[in-house]
């Protein structure tokens, strides 16, 4: 249904145009949930803008395409992106409190795209939209209607966006972050309600987030990000048993567990996310990888299918598929 | 909502007092008094001294305020030293002309200081903006005097479209469109200031909020690019242009002390001229009260007008 296929996105700064993403591809099917992990900055978020044709005047997609059932989304005219926006694809942000206007009321933002789309008078619109506020677990629908986002709790918040975003029906809902700033037990009721109403829908989701914990219960497939690339590609099940990228190793060991001794360290990857200006050559992992060899400094590798749907970019995948180390992170690490 | 303006016109009542204490001091320290302003060379000794022991002026300093402030809080804002009419009716007199000319000022220059402050926050860094932000510089900068005395040449002197001054031509005071024609100068050089200040204000204000959450969501929505600015954003734009209104009020409505000089207009901005120069000091203390007075009210407006913008806001 969504295909995004080798897309590159540069922004225009003052001086030069920065490079954010770059070969990315990945399909999402219908009624499934699409996991993207990554660590800030990796191009998560900017990949999820440009599906959605919102990476405002200086963001631009230079390569590649982005196929919407057989719509080019890269060609299409502005309106037309505006008649999919919010219908057929909607969004969800990370920040629920900031994501609503502070000066409207909550049924006026409701209806505001309910009529839009939908085509509904007034009155039908308002009634949909209290259905809808149901739906999504707000009790009092009506009377929120008529109160400012200021009234209402985070996790309250989000599920009007929810509310908001599925009041159309789209195909696919991209959920960028959507519980990173709320507290846990709020995480979990709302990950379930987006569970529950895709069960009902058909509604695909791309699920953005750098909380693997969220993927291991909401994932069908996932994608690895690192510095604007995807580096693996693998359903759930096989990613969290056999992650190959050592940048997905390092992902799944540095989560903490519970029967670790009280002493032992957590483990991490050391650096960060190299800048966009400072890519480095070669594979952009390299430099925080230990195991990069010399051809890893120069040639950059490519996404290669390993197994049936479990791509990787690595070159250790060609010299050793399955490369002893591998598989699990060495045990030094964990101490 | 009651108990709290209530509560601030209370507070309001000792800074009013304060005010007055200020004011009537430096207005009598400054050189001169009343007297010596009004009298010919020829005037003897005697008879100033006589009169100056009429105004009062010859009682230390605390007693002539306490004999002003009694009358005051009988409803007696005194007689002018100049014309010997009550201050009251003085005042009546000019509030009328100084509304009209710097509310319709006001008006003017919000109409076109919005749309210009929009387009040029939209359309940030283009030449429109650039041209935007040049001019209402120039705006700024351009003293009221020097424009007011340009435009009396070109449209008075030279053109002879417009009069040169004054509120309405003799004889003629109740036709509606000669009043039009003698406001036409008046406010387009007063609104032309305005207008300077607010393109750049709006500009700022709404570009702070264009790069906000809740656009992204509205954008996200399908919302139409001149929905998302005149709707979610300008919405949210305006509460801090508010304030800045608010501020300003009083300063307008003391009268626009320069303009009102240039064109002869009959406002508050030219009694206070001519109070200072004649000392007339019962005249400047309620002028002085006056715009105290409406500094408070302003900002009390302001803050009320604010809980129906703001609904995050309430007052208890």
């Amino acid at each position: 249904m969504l295909e995004v296929d080798h897309v590159k996105i540069a922004f225009q700064s003052d001086k030069e145009e920065v490079t954010s993403v770059e070969e990315v591809s990945f399909a999402v099917n219908p009624g499934e949930t699409l996991g993207i992990v990554g660590e800030s900055g990796c191009g998560k978020s900017v990949t999820s803008l440009s599906i959605m044709g919102l990476l405002g005047k200086n963001g631009k997609v230079k390569k590649g395409q982005i196929l919407f059932g057989d719509e080019e989304l890269t060609k299409v005219s502005e309106q037309r992106l505006r008649e999919i926006r919010g219908n057929e694809i909607s969004m969800i942000f990370q920040e629920p409190m900031t994501s609503l206007n502070p000066v409207f009321t909550i049924g006026n933002q409701m209806i505001e795209g309910i009529k839009l789309h939908l085509k509904m008078k007034s009155k039908d619109a308002k009634d949909y939209a209290i259905e809808m506020l149901n739906k999504v677990g707000i009790p009092r629908a009506s009377e929120i209607m008529k109160e400012y986002p200021h009234a209402l709790s985070g996790g309250m918040r989000q599920r009007v966006m929810i509310a908001m975003a599925l009041a159309c029906k789209p195909k696919l809902l991209i959920a960028d972050e959507p519980t990173t700033a709320l507290d846990v037990t709020i995480q979990a009721q709302i990950l379930q309600l987006m569970q529950n109403l895709q069960k009902g829908s058909k509604t695909a989701i791309i699920l953005i987030t750098h909380d693997l914990g969220v993927i291991a219960e909401t994932a069908d497939r996932v994608i690895v990000m690192y510095a604007g690339q995807v580096v693996e590609e693998a359903d759930v099940f096989t990613l969290f048993k056999d992650p190959k990228h050592p940048y997905t190793q390092g992902l799944m060991a540095s989560i903490p567990h519970l029967e670790y001794e009280n002493e032992q360290r957590l483990v991490s990857i050391p650096g960060s996310v190299p800048g966009v200006k400072q890519m480095p050559k070669g594979c952009r992992f390299h430099t925080r990888c230990q195991y990069a060899t010399e051809r890893c400094q120069q040639e950059q590798p490519e996404l290669e299918q390993i197994q049936e749907g479990h791509k990787v970019r690595c070159w250790l995948m060609e010299e050793a598929p399955l490369h002893p180390v591998l598989g699990k992170p060495k045990e030094e690490l964990v101490t | 909502m009651v108990p709290y303006i209530i509560r601030r016109l209370f507070i309001a009542i000792p800074v009013l007092l304060g005010v007055t204490v200020v004011n009537f001091i430096i207005i009598n320290m400054a050189p001169g008094n009343p007297v010596e302003m009004f009298v010919d060379p020829n005037t003897s000794q005697e008879l100033i001294n006589l009169r100056k022991e009429q105004l009062g002026l010859n009682d230390p300093l605390w007693v002539q305020f306490f004999h002003w402030l009694g009358n005051l809080f009988q409803g007696n804002l005194g007689y002018s030293f100049s014309t010997y009419e009550p201050v009251t009716k003085i005042i009546l007199e000019r509030v009328g002309p100084t509304f009209q000319l710097t509310i319709l000022a006001l008006i003017v220059g919000l109409l076109i200081a919005v749309p210009i402050g929009i387009i040029s926050a939209v359309k940030q860094y283009s030449k429109l903006d650039y041209f935007a932000t040049g001019t209402s510089f120039l705006g700024i900068s351009i003293p009221h005097f020097f424009m007011g005395l340009g435009l009396i040449y070109i449209f008075a002197v030279q053109l002879q479209w417009l009069p040169a001054g004054g509120i309405a031509t003799l004889g003629r005071e109740d036709d509606f469109f000669d009043k039009v024609r003698h406001l036409i100068l008046p406010v387009l050089v007063l609104a032309t200031g305005i207008a300077g200040q607010y393109v750049r204000y709006v500009r700022a204000s709404l570009l702070e909020v264009l790069g906000q959450d809740y656009l992204r969501t509205a954008r996200a929505k399908g919302l139409k690019e001149i929905v998302i600015t005149n709707k979610h954003a300008l919405k949210n734009a305006l509460i801090p242009i508010i304030t800045i209104i608010g501020l300003e009020i009083p300063f307008l409505l003391g009268g626009a002390v320069i303009t009102e000089q240039v064109f002869q207009w009959p406002g508050m901005g030219q009694l206070t001229i001519q109070s200072i120069m004649s000392r007339d000091y019962p005249t400047l203390m309620a002028l002085n009260l006056l715009t105290a007075f409406m500094v408070l009210f302003a900002n009390l407006f302001t803050d009320i007008l604010y809980s129906f913008v703001d609904p995050r806001i309430k007052y208890k």
